[in-house]
């Protein structure tokens, strides 16, 4: 295959496993307001789960239980579910900047545990041998098979999400973030609608990172860093419009784009600057952070956009029904 | 149908309610009425389960409610509103008073996914009944802006708007005059003894407004820092020389 | 038993590292109202100023901290106008995002401008002084006192800025209450300046003091940041006496932790120890009666 092509082919396939984060933070941060600034943990938890449910045994750690690709998806699913659960339980009810710190410090905690517990994740050796899906399909129309199930897993995602989010439960969790008291003078659970959104949004975090790590083959405690797993997903979240479905999707192709055109950039360095790339590239992130906030801070689709949006759409079925 | 019994609230060295022993009627239109900071305010948070008190119990209909949360009291019919209006700002005055009715079943995320034709269903008679709601505070022109653009007059009757989502049994109002012009005060007053007499509903009313008190409350119960100073009809609070004392003092400190 | 006093001595010196970080950390907190989530790499921008005085000005390092320090201060002036000030008006959750982008972009120029790798003040081992107690010793090193005495002077400065000064019980009454303190017509512009100046100024020194106690590197203050959190949380964000407390808490129990569990879970303590507060006491545990 034309070189072009199998390069927009993997393209595709990192953005769409990207847009599946961006849109798990939404419901977290864009509808409830859930300030997770450990998104890593939740992608690292779910990769490794189905990286050891799926690749065959090994001498040198227990992991690694050669069951099939499907079932490593939804155990990463549900690890993370597991793992957010207890998390939000103790952290939930806490302001923002607490929970923003405190998922920090999980992540920290997940990076320490796959780093030492080498009896079960083989350590800082990382696995290897990670089955790919479609492998039977050969190299050129794997990634092509494989760029499909993302955008297959990225259009059901969606679809569920944006149901949600129009439904009576994204309006609690919209309320929540807006202004908790009033909920609970509506007599809502905040607190069971906040876990639930943490928890949903941390099961598909978690199927995001089982996808990656089936993508790419190999795991390790260090291929999971904060720039690359956390704070590029809330670039790509906030640019794209914060609490809008399609913004969030938007935002992660656009800037998927300029990551990976930033690495052609830095490509065309001076050999003594290369080592310097992922500095560079660093600054780039928190530069565009920064530059939303202050210029365009309702993203490129903003949360009022597609409530016009909302509102028109109401008004046809009204007619139709009418 | 509200007892409060002894309740102390302390903040910190601060005492706000300080032994406060009161009842409500059932089916009346109680008024608390007091100078700044007797504790109204904290003693209605207490009521209606958004503080938890230092000591003393509150009852409804004989029942210990003291410490329940306000979705447990929200269930048992106890509503509120805040005297600063707590509108959901960047969502549609609709949308503010759809979010309140009980037991939506598209509050359910299974439901959400699974059964969207009865979310559908659910959703247009939720709206109807709000669009409703929204005629009789004339808010109806305005459903679609964002609550946040409302002026302070109109969030104070979209506060009252949520209580009127559901069929309360008690209404704890927190100074619904405050901000409101004349033409929608006299239009606040005659909802107020509609939802009274008609639906029964049980209002507790914390004002500054003495006209509108005196025209809907009765009994009128006066607090001066953290206790209630005396109680009866208007008439009889007028001429209280303790409660005289209490409002000058006020304003002489 | 010298063993424990040994660790005890760690924990003192991470304690003053962390103090010194925490303080900075409540002071923004209380008055700017935002979880400052740069303060860390700020730490970090101090320690390799400070690199550049002893390694290429050939500066002593003790010249060096107060000068180091002062121009950390620079760069968050600089950040405070083009960023922070234009978005002090929109909600306090956008200025914390938009300080996690200033971390980043810190991060970055720190390690394009000093490099990736790990270096170190002065090349060379120091000698510890050893006191001989019961069956062992316990070993300072003389950096190890300069960090606690620098420390403990630096918070007594404080203590009498705050106490004594007009600025020192402004910015008191600021943190204990915005609006009360705006009405009294304190010049909240000029507070917002003293308490980055202050804020950073020790953040600085602390991060000069992590590079002085073991290595510089690009992400020293980043992963310093976690604990001071903890130490500012633990002793109720927002005030600064309590941040002392705090960061002494956390230091010790980080050093002394590793007598019970794998020293390789060490910085999970002060996460640990940071939940445990938040669940129990929201308000800190040093916080003191609260109005």
């Amino acid at each position: 295959m034309d070189a072009l092509l199998s390069y927009a082919v993997f393209f595709v396939s990192i953005a769409g496993i990207y847009a599946i984060l961006s849109l798990a933070l939404n419901v977290q941060w864009g509808l409830t307001g859930l300030f997770n600034i450990g998104i890593v943990a939740f992608v690292a938890v779910g990769a490794y789960t189905s990286v050891l449910l799926t690749v065959e045994p090994s001498a040198t750690f227990d992991g690694g239980l050669g069951l099939p690709l499907p079932v490593g998806f939804v155990g990463a699913m549900v690890t993370s579910a597991v793992l957010a659960f207890f998390v939000g339980l103790i952290t939930l009810n806490l302001r923002a900047d607490y929970l923003a710190i405190a998922t920090i410090g999980i992540a920290e905690i997940v990076r320490l545990f796959l780093k030492n517990e080498e009896w079960l994740t083989n350590g800082v050796r990382g696995v290897g041998g990670v089955p790919r899906p479609f492998a039977e399909l050969g190299q050129v129309w794997m990634p092509v098979a494989q760029m499909l199930l993302v955008l297959v897993l990225l259009a059901v995602v969606f679809f569920l999400i944006e149901r949600a989010r129009r439904a009576p439960w994204g309006r609690v969790l919209r309320a929540i973030r807006e202004n908790e008291l009033t909920v609970l003078a509506s007599g809502k659970t905040v607190k069971a609608f906040r876990l639930q959104a943490f928890v949903l949004g941390s099961a598909i975090m978690g199927l995001a990172g089982a996808l990656w790590a089936h993508f790419v083959g190999f795991v390790s405690p260090e291929a999971f860093e904060p720039l690359q797993t956390t704070f590029l997903v809330w670039v790509m979240l906030i640019a794209g419009g914060s609490g809008n479905t399609k913004g969030a999707v938007l935002g992660a192709f656009i800037i998927w784009a300029i990551w990976s055109g930033s690495q052609f950039a830095t490509d065309l360095l001076p050999p003594e600057m290369v080592t310097q790339a992922g500095a560079l590239r660093m600054g780039l992130i928190g530069l565009l952070l920064v530059l939303v906030l202050l210029f365009r801070n309702e993203g490129l689709l903003s949360e009022s956009d597609q409530r016009r949006g909302d509102l028109a759409r109401e008004a046809r079925e009204e007619r139709r029904a009418g | 149908m509200i007892k409060v019994e002894n309740i102390v609230k302390r903040f910190g060295g601060l005492t706000a309610v300080d032994g406060c022993t009161l009842e409500v009627p059932a089916g009346s239109i109680t008024a608390v009425i007091g100078p700044n900071g007797a504790g109204k305010t904290t003693l209605f948070s207490i009521i209606a389960g958004f503080l938890k008190p230092n000591e003393g119990r509150v009852l409804m209909d004989g029942e210990d409610i003291t410490g329940m949360s306000p979705p447990q009291l929200f269930r048992k019919g106890l509503v509120r509103t805040f005297q600063i209006p707590h509108e959901l700002p960047r969502m549609t005055v609709l949308e503010n008073l759809m979010l309140v009715p009980e037991a939506q079943s598209g509050e359910r995320l299974l439901s959400a996914w699974l059964s969207p034709g009865r979310v559908r269903r659910e959703e247009r008679e939720i709206r109807a009944r709000a669009e409703e709601v929204l005629a009789f505070l004339s808010l109806y022109e305005l459903r679609h802006e964002l609550a946040g653009r409302l002026s302070g007059g109109q969030k104070k009757l979209l506060e009252l708007g949520r209580t009127m989502m559901t069929e309360p049994r008690v209404v704890l109002l927190d100074e619904p005059a405050a901000g409101v012009n004349r033409t929608l005060l006299g239009k606040l007053t005659a909802a107020i003894r509609q939802l009274n007499e008609e639906r029964g509903y049980t209002f507790v009313v914390i004002e500054h407004d003495m006209d509108m008190i005196a025209e809907l409350c009765h009994p009128v119960i006066v607090m001066a820092q953290g206790k209630v100073l005396a109680e009866g009809s208007m008439d009889e609070i007028r001429r209280d020389p303790e409660v005289l004392e209490a409002y000058l003092g006020g304003a002489h400190a | 038993m010298a063993e424990l006093l040994q660790l005890v001595v760690f924990g003192l010196v991470l304690g003053s590292i962390l103090t010194l970080g925490a303080i900075g950390l409540s002071l923004t907190y209380g008055i700017l109202k935002f979880a400052h989530f740069a303060h860390g790499d700020f730490m970090t921008l101090g320690a390799y100023f400070a690199l550049s005085l002893v390694a290429m000005a050939h500066l002593p390092i003790l010249l060096s901290i107060p000068i180091a320090a002062l121009a950390t201060i620079l760069v968050a002036l600089v950040a405070d106008r083009l960023i922070y000030r234009r978005l002090r008006r929109t909600r306090p959750v956008i200025l914390l995002i938009a300080s996690v982008g200033v971390a980043l972009i810190l991060r970055s120029a720190v390690q394009i401008i000093w490099g990736p790798n790990v270096q170190v003040y002065s090349p060379g081992i120091q000698l510890p002084y050893v006191i001989p107690f019961g069956d062992g010793a316990i070993r300072i090193k003389p950096d190890h006192l300069i960090i606690m005495g620098g420390a403990l002077i630096l918070v007594s400065a404080l203590h009498v800025f705050l106490q004594y000064t007009r600025v020192g019980k402004a910015m008191r009454a600021m943190s204990d209450n915005p609006d009360l303190a705006r009405v009294t017509g304190i010049d909240t512009e000029k507070i917002v300046l003293w308490t980055w100046g202050i804020g950073i100024f020790l953040a600085a020194v602390g991060g000069i003091f992590a590079g002085m106690d073991a290595q510089l590197h690009p992400v020293v203050g980043w992963r310093l940041l976690l604990p001071v959190f903890a130490a500012a949380i633990l002793g109720g964000i927002g005030r600064p006496y309590g941040a002392i407390a705090g960061g002494m808490t956390i230091g010790l129990a980080q050093e002394l932790s590793t007598l019970v569990i794998d020293p390789s879970y060490k910085p999970a303590v002060s996460f640990a120890i940071m939940v445990l507060v938040l669940i129990f006491r929201p308000r800190g545990i040093f916080a003191g009666r609260s109005t």
